[in-house]
């Protein structure tokens, strides 16, 4: 990994940005802020590769930081939060947000997570092809294939399956699933999400019932994993 | 509005019935029915009835009728007599309620210094172990002075992360635990695949769990059913994981699904050695424990999934099974959809 890779920690917990900071000091430039006012100014003046950014900051939300840094900054915010509220969360990657990991979490998670975030806000060559081990997608013939055999997919399954691929690594509403998928008006309209999914989850996965590209996140949405 | 009625009732009774009896009758009959408000509702409503009814007493009854003009002076007395009779009762009703609402919050209150007693109790042993574990393992790795060998290091290394790891999940506990107390959460229901939620729910018990022989069964068939997955899950999440820490590695852990009559079954059992009769009623109470059971729980995991699948409108059993092993059995009612005719979307 280029070693110029900037992280922002955003927090005000002078132990968390501590640890983050040893944890990521290895591959990454560090830059902290220890609250919303100090967060937005170090983006303004040096835009970071990607922000850690923790929703509870004493002078203002990590929401409102996140709508702010939005109007213009494009980069990986991946979100860091104490509580497990699925509403909280959902708002946040509805704003956003790339990524999420609740407090405490284990430091080899956030690597990876980071990693995947920092991959996909760089589009190689905007390939027409993607590889995820046994699974290929080509988006140009529309065509998805499991260890070289094509699978058979209807127009629905394959629309979900490609956006999902496409943003692989990052959590995917269900809402925003729905609305590209289905459209606006089915934004509510969760059960044709899970029977798709455990479609795809046929066709795609070696075991549907432990699925190792299509993972669940609780109350929140679905995330495809490459491997 | 029952006391509009109550009163409209009795003067039509008594518009009957005052040619037979006489109207001073009436008005005990009026009297009755305050008296009877004053049981029921406070001490406005008393207030209103008694005055409503001596106006209505006066103008329907009492003679000349249907004036508000009382002829002799005895009626007069009465009037005066059955309005501070209405009163009295009323305010008496209320000082016996509030007496006895003192006692009730005096109760409740006793109760709560019991409940916080066990509370503390559990607590300070269940969180101070492992946050001494976790403050002797970083003295000791910290001491310049010890000799640790590398062996020595990695072991205590190894404690700190268990320690962690026990001492979060009881954080975890609490919290789930004060946020059922508080009332101030919501279930906040979609539509789940059942399926889904249960292997999502094996997946984050992972890796204690593959040191078991679980199985599930779950038809495919199964229709989406509508509830919180969240919530659903920690409370399979609890059920299952308190199979993993009181029964023996290599138990068989059985997991069945099925959906009746508008009702979501979900049955977790195991083959370990089942619960005490006699302890099977208590179970579900908050922090208690088995007397057999070793340390490590607070005794809030069983309580947490009764609190969540009460909030969802279910049930949850514990029985145990005819060989060996126990069985929990939650039933819940949930709207139900099968979705058909999606595959040729």
């Amino acid at each position: 990994m280029n070693s110029k890779t900037t992280i922002l920690i955003v927090d005000d917990e002078p132990q968390i940005r501590r640890l983050l900071e040893i944890t990521l000091q290895h591959d990454f430039q560090i830059v902290e802020a220890m609250n919303a006012r100090e967060a937005l100014q170090r983006v303004a003046n040096h835009p970071p590769d990607l922000v850690l950014l923790d929703l509870g900051l004493p002078d203002e939300s990590g929401h409102e930081v996140l709508r702010k840094l939005r109007e213009w900054y494009i980069k990986p915010v991946i979100i860091l939060s104490v509580q497990q509220d699925e509403e909280d969360i959902v708002r946040a990657l509805d704003n956003g947000a790339n990524d999420y990991l609740i407090k405490p979490f284990r430091t080899g998670e956030l690597q990876a997570r980071i990693r995947s975030a920092l991959r996909s806000a760089t589009p190689e060559e905007s390939s027409a092809r993607l590889d995820f081990g046994d699974v290929s997608i080509d988006f140009a013939a529309r065509r998805v294939t499991k260890g070289g055999v094509p699978i058979k997919l209807t127009a629905t399954e394959y629309s979900l399956l490609a956006l999902l691929m496409h943003n692989e690594g990052k959590v995917m509403t269900h809402r925003h699933l729905l609305q590209e998928v289905w459209g606006p008006s089915y934004t509510g309209e969760s059960q044709y999400l899970r029977v798709f999914i455990a479609q795809l989850r046929k066709k795609v996965e070696d075991d549907p019932n432990r699925p190792a590209h299509i993972l669940t996140e609780s109350g929140v949405g679905y995330r495809f994993v490459g491997k | 509005m029952v006391s509009v009625l109550l009163i409209a009732g009795v003067t039509l009774v008594g518009l009957v019935v005052h040619n037979y009896v006489g109207y001073p009758v009436v008005a005990f009959m009026l009297l009755v029915s305050v008296a009877l408000l004053a049981l029921l509702y406070d001490i406005l409503t008393v207030v209103i009835a008694a005055v409503a009814s001596a106006l209505i007493w006066d103008f329907f009854f009492i003679p000349p009728r249907f004036t508000l003009t009382i002829g002799s002076t005895e009626d007069r007395i009465l009037l005066l007599t059955y309005f501070m009779v209405a009163l009295v009762h009323g305010v008496l009703t209320r000082r016996l309620r509030h007496a006895e609402q003192l006692a009730r919050d005096k109760e409740a209150r006793a109760g709560q210094v019991r409940f916080y007693n066990t509370l503390l109790n559990s607590l300070s042993h269940e969180l101070r172990t492992p946050i001494t574990t976790i403050l002797g393992a970083t003295d000791s790795l910290t001491d310049e002075k010890a000799t640790l060998s590398e062996a020595d290091r990695k072991d205590l290394l190894k404690e700190l992360s268990s320690a962690t790891l026990r001492l979060n999940r009881q954080v975890e506990n609490l919290l789930g635990m004060s946020r059922l107390e508080s009332g101030a959460f919501v279930v906040k229901k979609d539509w789940v695949d059942v399926r889904e939620l249960i292997y999502t729910t094996l997946r984050q018990l992972e890796p204690e769990v593959t040191k078991f022989r679980v199985s599930v069964f779950a038809p495919e068939n199964l229709p989406l059913v509508k509830l919180d997955f969240h919530l659903m899950s920690q409370v399979l999440y609890n059920l299952i994981n308190n199979i993993l820490q009181h029964t023996p590695e290599g138990t068989d852990v059985v997991i069945r699904a099925e959906y009746q009559d508008g009702q979501l079954r979900l049955l977790v059992s195991d083959t370990g050695p089942g619960f005490p009769e006699a302890e099977i009623p208590r179970v579900f109470e908050k922090f208690y424990r088995l007397n057999r059971s070793r340390p490590g729980g607070t005794g809030l995991g069983l309580s947490i999934v009764k609190g969540f699948v009460e909030a969802h409108g279910g049930a949850v059993e514990l029985r145990n099974l005819p060989l060996s092993g126990a069985e929990f059995a939650i039933t819940l009612p949930a709207d139900a959809t099968y979705l058909n005719g999606l595959k040729n979307e």
